[in-house]
């Protein structure tokens, strides 16, 4: 994308200093809290007023979610010790934090997912209540970017692995890691929101 | 100097094709934002024209009372394209086939911040609104009016495709508008010529830049209202039904949520035009240029502030109606203001009346007609006795037309011959200005009086003893007139495209660095970039000197411009099918319908953007 600023500007500069492709995401992200607050807001909206069971309060499991939260917001460490091996050229040690950062994406994944096993096993599906409706909708959009996440994450040790991305291309990862920060702060969000006050 | 001097933008005219492909290919891929404005004008005043004849069988259907030329289920269908379709893929489109055009070339870039992004939201938006248009194939066209009230939309008063169509076609033409926000605020924050600070950008970029905000809040908004919508539809879930708990009226709140700072999308562009269009026909700088700009920003906020006046009869409680009342008739006080700044621009000014000029003051009369009347409805009490009557059809076409097309036919006759380096024929815009006026207020005018003496919107006809007869008849007769309006513009754009007569590179005597280069400019847009020193910088005879020698000479090397990609296009296609597949409502479909849109994402990412080496 640095290519991007000198087809724009002959002297090869932005007027923030930030370049383009970072402030686009940027942007993009401040679209996404808009999408993800009205999300939420209509989860907060229908809070306490499904009409037939099971309620939230019947079957959250802290624990469990506790655990699944805690392995995301580490992996959030690892995503900048993976930056950090970019910059520093340490492919080896690079692929390995991007790793450690899917195999984290995947477990939280995976704990949710169990986590909707055992809801609809306790009969709390979609089309069950507004609860179900809008709990299922609003954890299963975040599901998926941290899905699209980890595919990304993968691109990228792959791309290091291919020596395509050396440590002055290292923005690559870093605005690939300002994605995956956002993703988490969301699921501090939602965490808080859903589970955390009933 | 004197080889600068004896640049003559007629020799320009056969540079500006330098290095640049022609054909049918080179339009499929290119990456161009001028290329890209051309065909969001293109298409936009096509879906304009199915519009317009969406109306004109509605017209038809009213003149008289109980006449059965349509049925209700297809009149239903028509309103509900007809709104949809203006809003969507006319105003909307259209108005960013000029920040397409315009803003590049206003803050001296050579392109967009992404390229084939902008590519893609094109693309997008064309697939979109083709997707949506294509239910008249299926004879199941939208039919539940463009808010799509719930429960109204459920599958169980809506069965059927219609609404499936509707509100697929909608999400999909979210993803354009995104795009193109986040594409527009990198171009306005990083990529303004040296010297451009904020506060001397032209009021259409200005303008470009707080409706791009408003785009990236609001669409995800609508986006998620539709998604709730698409799974009560398709996954049978609770959102709006009331028999779960689900509560109707959240979808009201949603809707409007967007619904309104939508409205400010529609007209703040059209505000950035007259803006510019005002001063370089009276020949004097915008008055209180600061001023205008902050009621911009300020309309751009306040305008999340007001959705509920749409909903005053849904029984808020007072505290809510009158919250919303007060905001309402506070965003008419930065309104205002914008009015009064541009009739004390022309004030003392060597006024030309161009017909883009005309639309600019056109756009003067008719808004303002259209914020009157919404100051009324901005009452409750008021709004209680108009709602869902033709005062409010007349009201809002005032606004939109009033607001939102007049500038931007204001636009096009003042960037035209930067276009194409031909001017538009005068002598068609007169007609064209003219006939739009009078069409306009003969069709929408009288509505006022049908509403008030209680005829409601969205009915395919009305009682004989409802004593509206003579008002629909002039309504009719205008919306003919209107309609003729249009196909006097289309001849004009056809006849002025092939044989206009030839434009130089500032054709009005402009202010702002757009006018300082070849008309048509080059694909690279500016030789070498200038940097500016005033807002006005083709106003002061220095400093345009020094502008010149950088933007009528020849670059020191041609500029490197991006790779012509078909991956916008063929991405575009996979997202609408894949969102299209969401009918079938079989959830492996649908995940296999996301392959191609991944595949297409892959193949996007690792298509150099620029030529080897760069």
């Amino acid at each position: 994308m640095a290519h991007a600023i000198a087809a724009a500007d002959d002297h090869h500069r932005t007027w923030t200093g930030v370049s383009n492709w970072k402030l686009g995401f940027w942007t993009f992200i401040a679209s996404e809290c808009l999408f993800f607050g009205t999300l939420i807001s209509t989860y907060m909206v229908y809070k306490g007023r499904a009409v037939v069971g099971p309620y939230p309060e019947d079957i959250f499991n802290i624990l469990l979610t506790t655990t699944s939260t805690t392995i995301l917001l580490f992996s959030s460490l690892a995503m900048v010790l993976a930056l950090d091996a970019v910059n520093r050229a340490r492919k080896g040690l690079a692929i390995f934090w991007l790793g450690m950062v899917m195999l984290m994406g995947l477990a939280f994944i995976g704990i949710e997912l169990y986590e909707y096993m055992h809801f609809i096993h306790e009969g709390l599906t979609v089309t069950s209540s507004t609860f179900g409706s809008s709990y299922y909708v609003v954890t299963g959009t975040h599901k998926l970017h941290v899905l699209v996440g980890v595919i990304w994450m993968g691109t990228l040790a792959w791309l290091i692995h291919k020596d395509r991305i050396p440590p002055e291309k290292s923005e690559q990862v870093e605005v690939a890691g300002l994605y995956w920060h956002f993703v988490d702060v969301i699921w501090i969000v939602i965490f808080t929101l859903v589970y955390l006050i009933s | 100097m004197s080889s600068i001097a004896s640049v003559q933008p007629s020799a320009h005219h056969h540079d500006a094709s330098h290095g640049e492909e022609t054909g049918v290919w080179s339009w499929i891929t290119t990456v161009d934002h001028k290329r890209i404005a051309v065909m969001y004008f293109v298409t936009a005043t096509l879906f304009f024209l199915m519009g317009g004849a969406e109306a004109l069988l509605m017209r038809i259907q009213l003149v008289g009372p109980e006449r059965d030329f349509l049925s209700p289920e297809v009149y239903n269908q028509l309103f509900t394209m007809h709104g949809t379709t203006m809003v969507f893929l006319v105003a909307m489109p259209m108005a960013v086939a000029f920040f397409n055009f315009v803003v590049p070339l206003q803050i001296g870039a050579r392109d967009v911040a992404f390229p084939r992004l902008n590519a893609f939201s094109y693309w997008v938006f064309l697939f979109g609104g083709l997707y949506m248009n294509s239910s008249f194939l299926f004879g199941a066209a939208p039919n539940a009016s463009w808010v799509g009230y719930s429960t109204l939309t459920s599958a169980t008063y809506s069965p059927g495709l219609n609404v499936d169509f509707w509100f697929i076609g909608l999400s999909i033409l979210g993803i354009a508008s995104i795009a193109g926000g986040v594409n527009f605020i990198t171009t306005i924050v990083n990529m303004r010529a040296p010297g451009m600070t904020l506060m001397r950008m032209p009021l259409f970029t200005w303008m470009t830049f707080v409706t791009s905000f408003l785009l990236i809040t609001a669409i995800p908004v609508i986006a998620v209202a539709l998604i709730f919508l698409g799974f009560d539809r398709v996954f049978a879930t609770t959102f709006f039904n009331p028999a779960a708990g689900g509560d109707p009226v959240l979808w009201q709140h949603l809707f409007w949520l967007f619904g309104h700072p939508e409205v400010y999308i529609l007209v703040l562009p059209a505000f950035g035009v007259i803006s510019d269009v005002i001063p370089t026909f009276s020949r004097k700088p915008l008055f209180g240029y600061p001023i205008v700009v902050y009621a911009g920003v300020l309309i751009g906020f306040i305008g999340w502030g007001v959705w509920s006046h749409h909903m005053f009869t849904v029984g808020l409680g007072p505290i809510a109606d009158a919250f919303f009342v007060a905001a309402t008739m506070i965003i008419a006080i930065p309104t205002g203001v914008k009015i009064f700044n541009w009739m004390a621009t022309m004030w003392g000014g060597s006024l030309r009346f161009t017909t883009a000029m005309l639309f600019s003051l056109g756009l003067l009369v008719v808004f303002t007609v259209g914020g009157l009347s919404g100051i009324m409805h901005a009452s409750a009490p008021v709004n209680l006795q108009q709602h869902d009557s033709y005062f409010v059809v007349a009201h809002f076409h005032y606004v939109i037309v009033g607001g939102a097309m007049m500038g931007l036919w204001a636009g096009l006759y003042y960037w035209f011959p930067k276009v194409s380096g031909r001017f538009m024929s005068e002598t068609l815009g007169k007609w064209h200005f003219w006939t739009t006026m009078i069409g306009f207020n003969l069709t929408f005018f009288p509505m006022h009086f049908a509403g008030l003496l209680g005829m409601p919107r969205r009915i395919f006809t009305y009682s004989a003893q409802l004593n509206v007869e003579v008002y629909n008849q002039l309504s009719t007769v205008g919306a003919f007139i209107f309609g003729i309006s249009g196909l006097i513009m289309v001849w004009n754009l056809v006849k002025s495209w092939r044989s206009g007569a030839v434009a130089p590179a500032d054709p009005w005597g402009a202010p702002h660095l757009e006018w300082s280069i070849p008309s048509p400019p080059h694909h690279y847009n500016f030789p070498r970039i200038p940097t500016i020193r005033s807002r006005e910088p083709l106003w002061d005879e220095d400093e345009r000197r020094e502008i010149e020698a950088l933007t009528l000479t020849e670059p020191h090397e041609e500029p490197v411009m991006p790779n012509p990609s078909y991956w916008p296009l063929l991405l575009a296609a996979a997202i609408t099918l894949a969102w299209g597949l969401v009918m079938t409502g079989v959830w492996w479909i649908i995940v296999l319908g996301l392959l191609p849109v991944t595949f297409c994402v892959f193949k996007w990412a690792f298509e150099p953007a620029f030529p080897e080496g760069h």
